[in-house]
Order: structure tokens, then C-alpha cells, then sequence
């Protein structure tokens, strides 16, 4: 009864399921790296370069420090949903990454008889459970402030959710607009209709065609993971530091885990949805996960350029922008991409 | 034990627990975050039922959105805990006689319906007997967009309806 | 192969868990979430019906349900912290004479 034990398709499938769980976590840590040195580069200074060559170790001596240091809880606190708090976050964060494809199908040199493709959950509408997923990640943060039971965190706990709920509605309309051009839910199908080019130099990546998608998902993801320019319920100077106020060490180093995670996550979905995924040129296509890493290196890096050029949105603007420009800009734009599809019989 | 039988079990289990958590927490806040346990086990159980649609809209509106509600009224009203005097004092089985004859006669209701329910006939065929013949989105998105427009058209109005009241209706008024 | 009344049963139960809460408990809140509770019973009653006759229609009466149910909570909620404003109070028993 146990022999799936030895199936090689069993062996891949839990090889692709620990490459995606400890490629996330590395990613983090690569991404702490090179918020620093981005940050640094841009302020003309030079950022970590003691630990390690060129300071290639300083994730590693931030993850020690945070480990060894002294965990703390206020006494008020709630002690349950204190610690629950980080656990949701962190956890929704990892499943959101689940159903979103990193590579084309592959046999892996002849390893599996047939090709496998290499996504953790293959579900036919993963569009939407990375949405609700995401709904779930506002549960962590609520939590936190209300758990910690002093007045920063409530408040930064409540304004950090209400941004999250907002934005969710221009993300889940832009995200529409492509599902309307791709006639399927599923991102590995989405992915695939973007096979291709147009006379024969331009990809057919839907961000030509959504180009006003691509932006409302842009901000709406920038806001979804709590970033600046959208980071108001989390920015020292406002806050304190929100709803994370009152966490050290390994719980804070969740919240943390979690943003870099749910960062990693929107831009993965981005580049699946408007930036073609995995298909590129020079390469054959069992190396498509190449391409996919370069792309989301490239919105990552967006990410870190936004952080630390932009200035803050104050609270009541944020908001502003997201019910009175994002969400009826993305509803328009569904609504024309309706109409052409329609019309044009895409 | 099939594997099916063997989740619906543990679905159910889960969405039973949950609900009787609900009503058996003197928080609010476990209140709501045991009932969102409990939309996750049916969750599952739609998802048994080979309707994804309905199993990943529940988690987004009902767990995701409409209990972070709840969740933002209890938090912003500061609910207190009820204590635990009047929580005995209000326990059914520790009231006055005919409450205890009620919640007995209660239990035994439950019981006669489940009785009932697993012996009408007709309902011992398996669920999945008929072939499931539309149960993807693009089927639901057809049949709820040709037969049911109508009643799709007045849920939004209702929608609005209900953000124009629930909007009026929590607004702070002047006291001049 | 699960039968359909395995379906129904569970959604009494849940449907009756629902019903002591509303009438056991002595906070709104609660009672709110009770009905909640009673609102998604039916949902599982309806798609498990659906699936039985190989239907639809079960999914989109759940679907209207659930719109339904988020539009009552949307404004009961908004009852509750008109309510809670002026008695400083969640029990339904604060509310019992008609003056304001």
C-alpha cells in the first residue's frame, strides 16, 4: 500500500513542493539583502559589506540576531491570538504562493513518463484561491493589533486592514479584465495563451493588451503587501510601528517573513498574468523557470525602487485613491475589455 | 472508509466544532474566529461536492469579507467579555424548571429530525450518483447569467440598498 | 459515495447550533453570527441538492444567499453600533422599553 512511496512522480512532486517552500524562505532573506543594498546604492551610501563578501552574509546575522533575542510578551496581551497572530500571516502567505505555476511542464530529463507541471496545487481556479488566500492574510494583521491590546497596534492593526479590503476590490476587478482575455481561471492556462509573438518580435504578454490592468494591479499588489508608497499603517514616523509594535524576535520575524512572502507572491502572479511567466527567447522551453526568475527579480526590484523614491500616502489620500480612482478605473477598463472581446472575438 | 466518506467526516466534524464553538464562547473575538473555522469545514465539504465556485466564494466573501467585518465591529466597539455570573446565571440548564423540560424536549427534536431525515426515501442515493453535468465556473457564469438575471439585477440594487443604510444607519449625528 | 441525507443531517445540525444560539445568547453579536450560522446551513442544503440532481442551481441559490446574508450582516451591524452608542450595552435585554 505504501509503494507510491518510491513512484518518481510522489518523489518530484514533494522535490517541487520543498524547492518552492525553502525558495521562498531564501527568497526572503534575498530580499533583505537587496532592499538594504538597493536602499543604500540610491542614498549614495554603501549599505552592508562588513558581514561577509560585500555583505552577502547579513541576512544570515539578521536571522541569528532575531532568534537570540528575548521574546517578549505584554502582559495584557492576549496570549493566544498574540502568538496565533504571525502564524496566520505567515501561513496564508505560503499558500498563496500554492496554485501559482514557476515553470513550464516538465519531464525532467526523462525522469517522470509524463510531464508534470511545476506548481504546488494545480487547481482549475487558482486565480480565485490565490484571492481568497489573500483575504485571509487580513486576518494576521487584525489580529496582531488587536492581540497586543495597546492603542499604536489597534489603530495600525485596523487602518492596515481596511487598506487591505480595499485594494482587494481593484485587484480582484483587474484581474478580471485578464481573465476576460484568457477565458480561464486557471494561471497555468493563462500563462500558456501568452505563447508566442506578434510578427514575430513583439511576446504576446497581455500586458500590451492590459496596459491599464497592469497598473491598477500594480498599485493595488503594492498596497495589498502593505509597501510604500502604501505603507502608512506601518511607517516609523506615523505609527510607532503599527500593528507590530509590540512583537520581537521570532514573531516579528514572521510578520516580516510574511510581507517579503506575500511581495514575492503578487509579483509571481503579476508575471504570470501580464507578463507572460516562463515563455522568453534563447532558451528552451524546460528552462522557462530561468525566465520566470528574472522577471520577478525585475518586479521585485520595482518594488524596492518604489519604496525608497516615493513618499508616503497619509491615510485618508490612500483610501481616497483606492475607491475613488483604482476601483472605478479597473471597472471601466473591465468593462471596455467586455466590450472588445465581444467585438473583436478574442 | 473511503477517502470521500472519510473527509466528509472530518469536514463535518470541523464545521460542527466550530459552530458549537460559536455559541459557547463568552469573547466575541473566538466567537468569530471560530466560526471562520467552521466556514473552512464547509469549505471542504462544498469542494466534496464538486462545486469549487461556491467553496472559494465562501472564503472570500463570507470568511474573508463579511466576518473581517463583524471582526472591525467588534474591535472598534470594544466588546467586552461577558462575565461569567451572568453567563450562569442565563445557562439554560441552570434555570428554572420548564427551561430544563425545554432544553431536553430541544435535544429530543434534533434528534427526531435526524431520525426523520436519514430514513425519508429517495435520499439514500449517494450524492454523486447523477454525473456532475455543469459544475465549472463558465457554467455557473452561463446559467446565472441567462436564467437567473433578473434576481441578479435586484441583488445589486439590494446591495446598494444595504451600503446606503448601513452607511446612514452607523453615522454619528450632531447633537445640536 | 455519500448519501444525501449524510448532507441534510449535517445541515439540521448545523441549522439547529444555529437556532439555540439565537435564542441562548444575550449578546447581539452573537446572535448575528448565529443567524450567520443558520444562513449557511441552508447554503449546504441547497448544493448538496444541486449535486443530486446534477444541477446548477444549487450553487447559484447559495450564491444569492451568500449576497443575501452579506447585505443583512452589512446593515444589521451598523444596528448594533447605533444601538451599542446609545445604552453602552450588547444585551438584548437593555432594549426593552420603547423610549430612546
Amino acid at each position: 500500500m505504501l509503494d507510491f512511496v518510491t513512484d518518481p512522480a510522489f518523489l518530484v512532486y514533494t522535490g517541487i513542493i520543498l524547492v518552492v517552500f525553502f525558495g521562498l524562505q531564501t527568497g526572503a532573506a534575498v530580499m533583505v539583502y537587496a532592499e538594504r543594498k538597493v536602499a543604500a546604492f540610491m542614498q549614495q551610501r554603501l549599505g552592508p559589506y562588513l558581514v561577509g563578501p560585500r555583505g552577502l552574509l547579513q541576512p544570515l546575522a539578521d536571522i541569528v540576531k532575531l532568534v537570540f533575542k528575548e521574546e517578549l510578551r505584554p502582559k495584557a496581551s492576549d496570549a493566544l491570538l498574540f502568538t496565533a497572530a504571525p502564524v496566520i500571516s505567515v501561513a496564508a502567505a505560503y499558500v498563496a504562493f500554492a496554485p501559482v505555476p514557476f515553470g513550464p511542464a516538465s519531464t525532467f530529463f526523462g525522469l517522470l513518463d509524463e510531464p508534470m507541471p511545476l506548481i504546488v496545487a494545480d487547481v482549475n481556479v487558482a486565480v480565485l484561491v490565490i484571492f481568497a488566500v489573500a483575504s485571509m492574510g487580513v486576518y494576521g494583521i487584525v489580529l496582531a493589533g488587536w492581540a497586543s491590546n495597546s492603542k499604536y497596534s489597534l489603530l495600525g492593526g485596523l487602518r492596515s486592514s481596511a487598506q487591505m479590503i480595499s485594494y482587494e476590490l481593484a485587484y480582484g476587478m483587474s484581474l478580471a479584465a485578464v481573465i476576460l482575455l484568457a477565458n480561464t481561471l486557471s494561471l497555468r492556462e493563462v500563462v500558456d495563451a501568452q505563447d508566442g509573438y506578434w510578427f514575430g518580435v513583439i511576446p504576446r504578454w497581455y500586458i500590451f493588451l492590459q496596459p491599464v490592468a497592469f497598473f491598477v494591479f500594480a498599485c493595488a499588489g503594492v498596497a495589498e503587501t502593505n509597501r510604500a508608497p502604501f505603507d502608512f499603517p506601518e511607517a516609523e514616523q506615523e505609527l510607532v510601528a503599527g500593528y507590530h509594535t509590540e512583537y520581537s524576535s521570532m514573531r516579528f520575524a514572521m510578520f516580516f517573513l510574511a510581507e517579503y512572502i506575500n511581495m514575492i507572491t503578487v509579483s509571481a502572479v503579476a508575471v504570470n498574468l501580464f507578463l507572460g511567466g516562463w515563455h522568453g527567447p534563447f532558451l528552451p522551453p524546460e528552462y522557462g523557470w530561468i525566465w520566470f526568475l528574472a522577471k520577478l527579480g525585475v518586479l521585485l526590484f520595482i518594488y524596492l525602487w518604489l519604496r525608497w523614491t516615493l513618499p508616503r500616502f497619509r491615510y485618508d489620500q490612500l483610501m481616497a485613491f483606492g475607491w475613488k480612482v483604482l476601483l472605478p478605473v479597473a471597472t471601466v477598463n473591465l468593462l471596455l475589455t467586455a466590450a472588445g472581446v465581444l467585438y473583436f472575438g478574442v | 472508509m473511503g477517502s470521500d466518506q472519510l473527509l466528509f467526516y472530518a469536514f463535518g466534524a470541523v464545521a460542527l466544532a466550530g459552530s458549537v464553538l460559536v455559541i459557547g464562547q463568552r469573547n466575541p473575538v473566538y466567537s468569530v474566529l471560530a466560526i471562520i473555522v467552521s466556514f473552512f469545514g464547509l469549505s471542504g465539504l462544498y469542494v466534496l461536492l464538486e462545486a469549487p465556485f461556491v467553496a472559494v466564494v465562501q472564503i472570500i466573501i463570507y470568511a474573508g469579507a463579511i466576518m473581517v467585518l463583524f471582526l472591525f465591529v467588534v474591535m472598534l466597539l470594544n466588546v467586552p467579555r461577558e462575565d461569567a455570573a451572568e453567563w450562569d446565571r442565563t445557562h439554560p440548564l441552570y434555570r428554572s424548571g420548564p427551561m430544563r423540560a425545554g432544553a431536553v424536549l430541544a435535544v429530543l427534536l434534533i434528534g427526531q429530525l435526524v431520525w426523520a431525515l436519514s430514513r425519508t426515501p429517495g435520499m439514500a442515493g449517494g450524492v454523486a450518483d447523477q454525473p456532475a453535468t455543469a459544475s465549472s465556473v463558465a457554467d455557473v457564469g452561463r446559467v446565472l447569467f441567462t436564467d437567473y438575471m433578473f434576481a441578479f439585477e435586484v441583488t445589486s440594487i439590494l446591495i446598494i440598498a444595504a451600503m446606503v443604510g448601513a452607511v446612514v444607519l452607523a453615522r454619528k449625528h450632531d447633537e445640536s | 459515495m455519500i448519501p444525501l441525507s449524510y448532507y441534510l443531517v449535517l445541515s439540521g445540525l448545523l441549522f439547529t447550533i444555529g437556532t439555540a444560539g439565537v435564542f441562548l445568547r444575550k449578546n447581539l453579536i452573537t446572535m448575528l453570527l448565529s443567524v450567520e450560522i443558520m444562513l449557511n446551513a441552508v447554503n449546504l442544503a441547497f448544493v448538496a441538492f444541486g449535486r443530486t440532481f446534477g444541477t446548477v442551481d444549487g450553487q447559484i441559490l447559495t450564491f444569492f444567499v451568500m449576497t443575501v446574508a452579506a447585505a443583512e450582516a452589512a446593515v444589521g451591524l451598523a444596528l448594533v453600533i447605533g444601538l451599542f452608542r446609545h445604552r453602552e450595552s450588547l444585551n438584548p435585554d437593555a432594549f426593552t422599553s420603547l423610549r430612546w
